[in-house]
């Protein structure tokens, strides 16, 4: 029984400091990165898996600790692991709708960031003929 | 060894959170300090249920509970504020 308790302190110091881990190196990217497209990847990736081994250890915690299993811990984990790509995705349509800076390593070239080519002088403006009243 | 751990990863967050405080701080755009609030309501989750585990009891849960949904309630609604003007059309 105290081998049972030496081995569960064992794992749950081991989901503890790898949770700590991946939310540190999310923030770091968070820090570090160029622009905005790049800071997106560090968060709403590592941080959510990071919180996730941290309520993991958490459910191991308390589940030893009354001798059952206890389940509340992973409504946080399902909430959390469903709402993070919802709200990554809304920040970068705001990123895209505001049109940020760029830079130039970042790939892809979405439609809503190109160049407007239809921008027509005064001169090739089409004359007459309109069909507008 | 489990007090070790609590207190090497309670370190760790508060690192995190600081370099979230320097995002927030800094942030040359909008939606820059949006995600820098939103990592830092994540990770004050992870904190907020450490707490619980250094306490040795459970009464934290729901307080790490309101956080998660009110957090993502309010960075869906300032980002579709970004988007539309508007939060309610």
């Amino acid at each position: 029984m105290i081998a049972l308790y030496t081995l569960m302190e064992g794992v749950i110091a081991f989901f503890l400091i790898a949770g700590s881990i991946f939310a540190l190196i999310g923030s770091l990217g968070l820090a570090r990165m160029k622009d905005f497209y790049m800071r997106l990847h560090g968060p709403s990736k590592i941080s959510t898996l990071g919180v996730g081994c941290v309520l993991l250890a958490s459910i191991a915690y308390f589940s030893l600790l009354e001798s059952g299993p206890s389940l509340q811990e992973l409504l946080i984990t399902i909430f959390l692991f469903i709402t993070a790509p919802v709200s990554a995705h809304l920040l970068s349509k705001s990123a895209l709708h505001q049109k940020l800076e760029r830079d130039p390593r970042t790939r892809g070239n979405p439609e809503e960031l190109q160049e407007d080519d239809d921008e027509r002088t005064l001169e090739e403006a089409p004359q007459g003929n309109s069909k507008l009243p | 060894m489990l007090d070790f751990a609590l207190k090497v990863s309670v370190a760790l967050l508060s690192v995190a959170i600081v370099l979230n405080l320097y995002r927030v701080a800094v942030g040359p755009s909008l939606p820059d300090r949006i995600l820098a609030l939103d990592t830092m309501y994540v990770n004050s989750i992870a904190l907020i249920v450490l707490f619980g585990l250094w306490l040795g009891h459970r009464t934290y849960f729901e307080a790490a509970l309101l956080i998660a949904m009110l957090g993502f309630v309010s960075t869906v609604a300032v980002c579709k504020y970004l988007l539309r003007g508007d939060i309610i059309e």
